[in-house]
């Protein structure tokens, strides 16, 4: 394996990255157990490398469009761990003041535009922010994340071709987690070959390893810069696995145990650590202290969480309509 | 000056274009044919092909592009052909534009204007005269509109542009030929209802293509020395209830015209607000005319007895007078 091309102090930024939404996300499994948290739980374990290697690749003034399965790019994005776990409680001082939930995180400052429930339902919304960019002469890159599922919708097929047909800025990233909730690819899709799907739109495309940051972070660095010059879409495959359920609710009766663990072996976070401290980039000790502050910052959030007032029940209807 | 309907909605859209740049006219056929009801002809020309996009066949990616493009600072004007194909843009209207404020916590506003036409009555067909103006009104968080005289064709459009909240214009396809008089003062706002006839012994309450129908009817009834007030609920969300209580303290009694089919029709939603805010002046039971409960069919006689007719309409008058 090559070396990791970056300096300790960005390689260890994008480890630690991955390490706070991993223990985020487990404390959110805990909570989701103590019923803190409720409604639907989409957990991203062991697909963090593609939204830190992704999202370390893209600029303040690019927009960030995501699915239900968000936690970890609205974290990696900028939102703070409290504000997150705060909306996941149901919490008016949540990201999205506890109207949105797990599903629908929202922050304005960092341009991060949801959170979509409805699969494939924000690519014709990035196409859109593609359009209004492209018309005010800004050179900004929308980045919309989907998994492989939603390019059956006819959203996906609408919006690539809008993109292309329009050459507008817009990153197609597909999360490929070879699962559209429990049907694998094979059994939903005749062309498999998703950037071969992609390719009839006339956009370039490229496959990465997704359980690699270093791999995800170089193809969206590539791929955003291509966007960014002003040369049309570009379609991005992120070959990646869920190693949790679905959801909580979801008792994994369509894939092997052993197709899991396989996969586990390839995790993005002990693959990283191990490779960084192999060039001395890492040590042990160094690691566990990242760990510990990973966690801390989990257990900060929890308690701010817990702590946050609910908003009034009279201000229901506040936010139907612009005041 | 004497115009028709349709060329008040060209005159209302160039109007916003010419004044701001922000605005831009997207849908099928809007620049090249001139707009599949004229409505922008010669727009293309005038305002080029950046501010004037034909769009392909794909309801659900330009809606949500509109939805985008408002996000991202643009004033979008998207049409749609006709309320049937809208139903193919029906998730990005329900669950993004008009979720999308509530949802975040009131971080977003989604100032986007779409505009359709709606309704039966050209021997179009089952696919091709849907009245579902009340599944829009059914939804918190859009404005929907049914301009149905030449100073709405030609006012409703600049406030609707100025909401910062998604809504939704349905122009009935049966109004573009109709002729009248814009005076000039023909600004107006879009929260009220109008009275367009006054009368004394009853309210026939109605909206969009069947206001030319209860004109009608409402002349005949004169002849019969029935004096019939005839309100434009104009706005059909948020409705303005005040409007007609005003009418209903005056005549007791009333007659809801509505072209949609008549169960969980607009119009069973006007007589629940008559039966909750109206009840004590009520001097007999509101009566409704609506579509017949079936497809639209093709053949003349039988798409004619399937709509709201005048005759149907008097007839509905003299049963509540019990004449």
């Amino acid at each position: 394996m090559n070396p990791v091309p970056y300096d300790k102090n960005f390689a260890r930024k994008l480890l630690f990255d991955m390490l706070r939404i991993r223990r985020m996300e487990e404390k959110c499994a805990e909570l989701y157990g103590a019923q803190k948290i409720r409604g639907f739980l989409h957990l991203y374990i062991g697909e963090e490398a593609c939204a830190v290697g992704a999202l370390h690749a893209l600029a303040p003034a690019d927009n960030i469009v995501a699915t239900y399965r968000e936690h970890g790019h609205a974290l990696v994005r900028g939102v703070s761990m409290d504000a997150i776990m705060a909306e996941m409680f149901g919490k008016a001082a949540g990201c999205s003041r506890g109207r949105g939930g797990s599903m629908h995180l929202f922050d304005a400052a960092t341009r991060f535009f949801g959170g979509n429930a409805i699969v494939g339902g924000g690519l014709p919304l990035a196409v859109g922010f593609g359009l209004a960019d492209k018309l005010q002469k800004r050179q900004a890159v929308t980045a919309v994340f989907f998994g492989e599922g939603a390019m059956a919708e006819g959203a996906f097929h609408e919006s690539m071709n809008l993109a292309a047909l329009w050459q507008l800025p817009v990153l197609f990233l597909c999360e490929n987690n070879l699962y559209a909730m429990g049907t694998a690819l094979g059994r939903s899709e005749a062309q498999t070959d998703l950037c071969a799907k992609a390719a009839s739109y006339a956009v370039p495309t490229l496959k990465a390893d997704g359980m690699d940051v270093v791999a995800v972070h170089e193809a969206v660095k590539l791929a955003a810069a291509h966007v960014r010059d002003g040369l049309g879409p570009f379609f991005l495959e992120l070959q990646t696995y869920r190693f949790r359920a679905h959801s909580m609710f979801d008792p994994e009766l369509y894939r092997d145990k052993a197709e899991v663990e396989e996969w586990k072996t390839r995790g993005p976070l002990h693959t990283f650590s191990a490779r960084l401290k192999a060039e001395g980039k890492l040590t042990e000790e160094e690691f566990l202290a990242f760990d510990a502050k990973a966690n801390a910052e989990v257990q900060a959030a929890v308690d701010f969480a817990e702590a946050a007032p609910w908003e009034p029940v009279d201000e229901l209807l506040k936010d139907v309509h612009t005041p | 000056m004497k115009m028709t309907y349709r060329e008040a909605v060209r005159q209302a859209m160039h109007e916003a274009l010419a004044a701001d740049p922000r605005v831009f006219l997207m849908g099928e056929d809007v620049g090249k044919y001139g707009g599949t009801y004229a409505c922008s002809k010669g727009f293309l020309e005038a305002f080029g092909p950046e501010r004037i996009r034909d769009t392909p066949l794909s309801e659900l990616g330009f809606v949500g592009a509109g939805i985008g493009a408002a996000l991202g600072g643009m004033r979008p004007i998207v049409e749609v052909m006709t309320v049937n194909f809208s139903l193919l843009a029906l998730d990005q209207i329900v669950n993004t534009a008009a979720a999308l404020r509530h949802m975040s916590g009131g971080q977003f506003s989604v100032p986007l204007v779409v505009r359709m036409a709606t309704g039966a009555g050209r021997q179009l067909a089952a696919q091709h005269s849907h009245s579902l103006e009340n599944w829009y009104a059914h939804v918190p968080g859009i404005k929907v509109l049914a301009p149905a005289t030449i100073i709405d064709a030609r006012g409703m459009l600049g406030p609707a542009l100025a909401d910062p909240d998604p809504v939704v214009i349905f122009e009935h396809a049966l109004l573009y030929n109709l002729e009248g008089e814009l005076p000039d003062d023909w600004r107006c706002d879009i929260a009220t209802a109008a009275v367009r006839r006054a009368g004394t012994d009853v309210s026939l309450i109605t909206y969009g293509g069947s206001l030319p129908k209860a004109l009608a009817a409402a002349e005949q009834l004169a002849a019969e020395s029935i004096s019939a007030e005839v309100i434009d609920l104009r706005v059909l969300r948020p409705l303005d209830t005040a409007t007609l209580a005003a009418s209903l303290r005056k005549t007791h009694k009333a007659v809801v015209v509505d072209e949609g089919w008549k169960s969980g029709s607009l119009a069973a939603e006007v007589m629940a607000c008559i039966a909750e805010q109206c009840f004590f002046d009520l001097d007999a039971p509101v009566a409704r005319v609506c579509s017949e409960e079936v497809p639209i069919p093709y053949a003349k006689h039988m798409e004619e007895a399937a709509l709201p007719q005048p005759g149907k309409i008097v007839a509905a008058v003299r049963q509540v007078l019990g004449k």
